[in-house]
């Protein structure tokens, strides 16, 4: 007899999908089927089960080898590397609990690390752009039930968030929205053909890079004033047209992805795109989300938040918590040689920052948690692999439109196997021990 | 555990009606109690103040807006000393939107024990429960917003007052809240469209209802489900010119209803931030003050009971779960604006703002929230709140208290401000020469909000029995003169006693507290309506499942609370 668990979150993306099944067997050890899951997703599930997953930490040796290690001697070499070093930096939380979360900052406090997270090789610039502008935004279910004209800029849901579309944003039945994509009108822009676009009701091919300037120009079509002839490479009467078509709609929402928040401009792109927004309320409602990526980028943002009022790159080394993006981001501080220890949990900054940070990961005393052999893990000194969030053990998460959701166990993790969370209390145990500070 | 003995301080405690006689209190096992053995702790509070640990009724320091208000302001962090960690502290910053390890200590330092979080979506419950799961000390508790709930919008509209009772209680134990709490009824909702509700009258678009209808019907589920809290009402056009009006219109819905509870609580109405509500004029040019009028319907009207929202003349930052207000206001200062709009439920807005002494109408807010308080007749209906961080961070607390208390320190800020005689002109508060009493503080602070929230049998005074939660404040009333010593002692608390531990011990935090987080389960007939109605709309508009929606007790809750109601009769 199997078992069907419901009601799961997939921890895959930031569309934090909530409606998956799992078919696991009997003995609750093995998943046999994921239905309602994007591929991606049920990938996500099924990849827990790969006979060759690595169960136990790793040392690397002199000679390039991996020696195993216990938990604990992982979690000592772990509290020791950060206890060592003046500047640490505590890297990644992306895809673990926001309890591991938690655990990571005391760590953090007590040894003075710098704690950043992955939006700062995605969404920082939207967070920065919020510091000057603020964000009128929804909950998704309100797109779901009310937009009738949706913008995706800069990012292509069709690969990078599957279920979005079919969830939230275009063929979803809502309480306003009773016919689907037919209650809905559609704006792609992007400078690629993308498999979003194709099933948009207008595609703005825009010129790579002149994000700002065509926002700029709905801006000023919303109230009729002139423009050239061309903006972006879009004509001005196509400019004039889609400005009408946002201001003709009772709710309008604006998706927008890495070709906005990464591409010339950066924070000012978002700056802008959020004053659109702004500006559109005078005529209709209007809100604008952010697409993130990983599945609790967000809930990284919202811990560090309530516990030092910064949503990424705190730096805690000199005693209080400071915030400067591009000073206090980790890939100036690696570049620029200021940290002195690194520590990577719930990310792969080996397959993402340039290759200058990871060179300097790789001289570092570091130390990786992560389920999966990745290039960060071969670039760290210690390999810590742990069970999967969302899969083997539950835990908070935060969608991308900020609304929690619980993640649940579907298997049991391989025997002897701990959490992020069990892992992190060992090292915070430890560090306490190191500094001489009650528990 | 534990036995304490308090010696020799003044004490003041509206619920046993002592006035400042020099008195010993006494602990045992997290309870007052009338006496203890020899080998108590003693702590010596000769020359000092004791009161009960202060209970805020109203106050926003844990959810979903207050971690936007955190995360989009990094200048508000350079408004006060970054704190660094230190003992059984942790690092601590932030002035208007605190982190949670702040808003802590500093609601100690002011004597506080107990902090009743004043809107919680209930979608972003979780996210509530989660910050007051991290924030260590005080005792809190969640009002989830029901003013623009769906489903409450069409139970209320046919009529279904059993079906809202049960749809509430449902949702009370789904989000662990504590009681029902309204933001601009309908406004909210139409602002999902870009509209409001300005008056008690106006229409709900789509949904066919009026505020009226909303707010009489929240106040019958309320007393039909006995909760320990009445509605909580943050009523229609707020903040604008000539809304005194309106907040009357709302407040004379209370008449005819009566309490229906076992815990206490005499009102069936408790109106928050009344200063804000008390505004007249026609524009921002006759801009006056309505609170004589309004504070004067409350005087008469023993079921209304309200918390007033002092303007502190501070930066801050404002939050609200009254969407369209927040967007008015950032048309109107320019500064950056954060809304959220929340499926099914309700919405929320966030703006900084500037409380100047040199503009007039600041100035005029400032003196209508204490206007009102010195002309309130009952302290134990009339509460001391910021609507923190709305009027003013609440680290101000100490600093109202000295306003309230001192006319020379009144007139100290109508001499430092730039319109001086327009800003007295536009008020009565020139011609009041009350200045409030300890006593009347303890009621404004603990023993009134106690009652108010129903918990009056166990908070918010120092009756044997009682929880032990005890300041101790180095103010001395018999010798003391200049009014500066009274913000300076109700902002540092000499020893703070909260569930019989000793939190602050010689004006220095010692112990985290084991904090509880209330919350009530209250019982009633099923109905078969609402099953239906939560399995429809979980299937169709909402984004999560029904089953994903419960916050679950004992993952988010380090040391719950629970208040059980039996309201199936």
């Amino acid at each position: 007899m199997t078992q069907l668990v419901t009601d799961i979150i997939c921890p895959f993306c930031g569309t934090l999908c909530d409606d998956i099944e799992v078919e696991v067997s009997d003995d609750g050890k093995k998943i046999i089927k994921v239905t309602n899951a994007c591929a991606i997703g049920a990938e996500k599930f099924l990849h827990a089960q790969s006979p060759d997953r690595i169960v136990r930490p790793r040392m690397k040796q002199e000679d390039g080898s991996w020696k195993e290690v216990t938990y604990d001697e992982a979690a000592k070499y772990t509290a020791k590397i950060l206890c060592d070093a003046k500047k640490p930096l505590m890297y990644g939380w992306s895809s673990t609990s926001c309890e591991a979360q938690a655990t990571g900052h005391m760590i953090a406090e007590l040894v003075g690390g710098v704690v950043d997270n992955t939006a700062t090789v995605c969404h920082g610039p939207s967070l920065i752009a919020v510091h000057d502008v603020g964000i009128p935004s929804c909950t998704l279910g309100e797109v779901k039930n009310r937009a009738d004209r949706v913008i995706f800029w800069g990012c292509n849901p069709a690969h990078a968030h599957p279920r979005h579309m079919s969830r939230y944003s275009i063929f979803s039945r809502g309480y306003f929205t009773t016919k689907g994509s037919k209650s809905r009108k559609i704006i792609v822009v992007d400078p690629r053909p993308t498999d979003t676009a194709s099933v948009a009701d207008y595609h703005i091919q825009i010129q790579q890079g002149r994000d700002y300037e065509l926002i700029d120009a709905l801006r000023v079509a919303l109230q009729e004033g002139p423009l050239p002839e061309t903006v972006a490479g879009v004509p001005k009467e196509k400019i004039y047209d889609i400005a009408r078509l946002l201001k003709s709609g009772r709710f309008v929402t604006i998706f927008f992805g890495m070709g906005v928040t990464h591409s010339l401009g950066k924070n000012h792109n978002i700056d802008i795109a959020i004053a659109l927004t702004s500006d559109l309320n005078k005529y209709t409602k209007a809100a604008i989300i952010p697409m993130r990526g990983h599945y609790n980028v967000t809930g990284s943002g919202q811990v560090l938040g309530w516990q030092f009022g910064f949503p990424f790159c705190v730096d805690l080394s000199r005693g209080f918590a400071r915030y400067n993006p591009g000073e206090s981001s980790a890939n100036d501080l690696l570049m620029r040689g200021e940290v002195d220890a690194n520590f990577v949990i719930g990310s792969d900054p080996g397959s993402h920052f340039p290759f200058k940070s990871v060179k300097v990961i790789n001289e570092l005393p570091s130390v990786c948690i992560d389920p999966h052999m990745t290039p960060t893990v071969a670039v760290s000194k210690c390999h810590v692999p742990v069970a999967l969030v969302g899969i083997e053990v539950g835990g908070s998460c935060y969608r991308m439109d900020n609304v929690p959701i619980e993640s649940r166990k579907v298997v049991d993790p391989p025997a002897g196997m701990l959490t992020d969370g069990e892992f992190l209390e060992l090292v915070l145990t430890e560090v306490q021990r190191i500094k001489g500070v009650a528990a | 555990m534990t036995e304490i003995l308090i010696k020799n301080g003044f004490v003041f405690d509206p619920v046993s009606g002592i006035k400042g006689d020099k008195k010993d209190i006494a602990v045992k096992d997290g309870v007052i109690v009338e006496s203890v053995s020899g080998s108590a702790k003693v702590i010596d509070a000769s020359g000092m103040t004791v009161m009960a640990g202060g209970v805020d009724i109203h106050s926003h320091v844990a959810g979903a807006k207050v971690n936007v208000g955190r995360n989009f302001r990094p200048e508000d962090k350079l408004q006060a000393v970054y704190e660094p960690a230190r003992g059984v502290r942790h690092m601590a910053g932030g002035n208007s939107v605190p982190t949670v390890f702040k808003t802590a200590y500093k609601y100690a330092d002011m004597g506080y024990t107990t902090v009743i979080e004043a809107a919680m979506p209930p979608l972003y419950a979780r996210h509530t429960h989660e910050e007051m799961r991290d924030t260590p000390i005080i005792d809190q508790a969640a009002l989830p917003l029901f003013g623009n709930n769906w489903f409450i919008l069409e139970y209320l509209k046919n009529g279904e007052i059993d079906n809202a009772s049960a749809y509430i209680a449902w949702l009370l134990r789904s989000t662990k809240g504590y009681g029902i709490k309204c933001v601009n009824p309908g406004g909210t909702e139409a602002w999902a469209w870009g509209l409001n509700c300005m008056t008690v009258n106006d229409q709900v678009p789509y949904f066919e209802i009026t505020p009226k209808e909303i707010i009489a019907g929240l106040m019958t589920v309320n007393e039909s489900l006995h909760l320990p809290h009445s509605l909580h009402l943050h009523s229609n056009n707020l903040g604008n010119p000539g809304n005194y009006q309106t907040t009357l219109d709302s407040l004379k819905i209370a008449e005819g209803f009566k309490a229906n509870n076992n815990f206490g609580r005499d009102q069936v109405m408790h109106h928050t931030h009344i200063q804000f509500h008390s505004y007249g004029g026609t524009s921002w040019g006759d801009f006056e003050s309505k609170g004589a009028e309004v504070m004067d319907y409350i005087n008469k009207n023993p079921n209304i009971t309200c918390d007033v929202g002092f303007i502190t003349l501070d930066e801050t930052t404002t939050m609200t779960g009254d969407g369209p207000f927040e967007y008015h206001l950032s048309a109107l200062n320019h500064l950056k604006w954060a809304n959220t709009d929340v499926e099914i439920e309700c919405g929320a807005g966030i703006v900084p703002y500037i409380y100047s002494k040199d503009i007039y109408v600041c100035g005029v807010q400032w003196s209508i929230g204490l206007e009102m308080a010195l002309l309130a007749k009952d302290h134990m209906r009339c509460y001391l709140t910021t609507d923190h961080p709305n009027a003013g961070p609440f680290t101000r607390y100490p600093r109202v208290m000295k306003w309230l208390m001192s006319e020379k320190a009144r007139d100290e800020v109508f001499a430092s401000m730039k319109a001086e005689d327009k800003v007295r002109d536009r008020s009565t508060l020139g011609s009041i020469d009350r200045e409030l009493t300890l006593y009347e503080i303890a009621m404004m602070t603990r023993a009134g909000t106690a009652k108010a929230l129903g918990m009056g049998k166990k908070l918010g005074g120092l009756v044997p029995g009682m929880q032990a939660d005890i300041a101790v404040y180095p103010y001395n009333p018999e010798t003391a003169s200049d009014p500066e010593q009274i913000e300076y002692a109700f902002s540092n608390a000499k020893y703070l006693i909260k569930s019989g531990e000793i939190i602050i011990n010689d004006s220095e935090i010692v112990s985290n507290g084991n904090k509880q987080t209330y919350w009530v389960d209250v019982k009633t007939n099923p109905s078969k309506q609402v099953e239906h109605d939560l399995r429809e709309m979980f299937l169709k508009y909402y984004t999560v499942t029904e089953r994903n929606y419960e916050v679950e007790e004992h993952a988010f809750m380090k040391n719950p609370n629970v208040i059980s109601i039996d309201a199936t009769q």
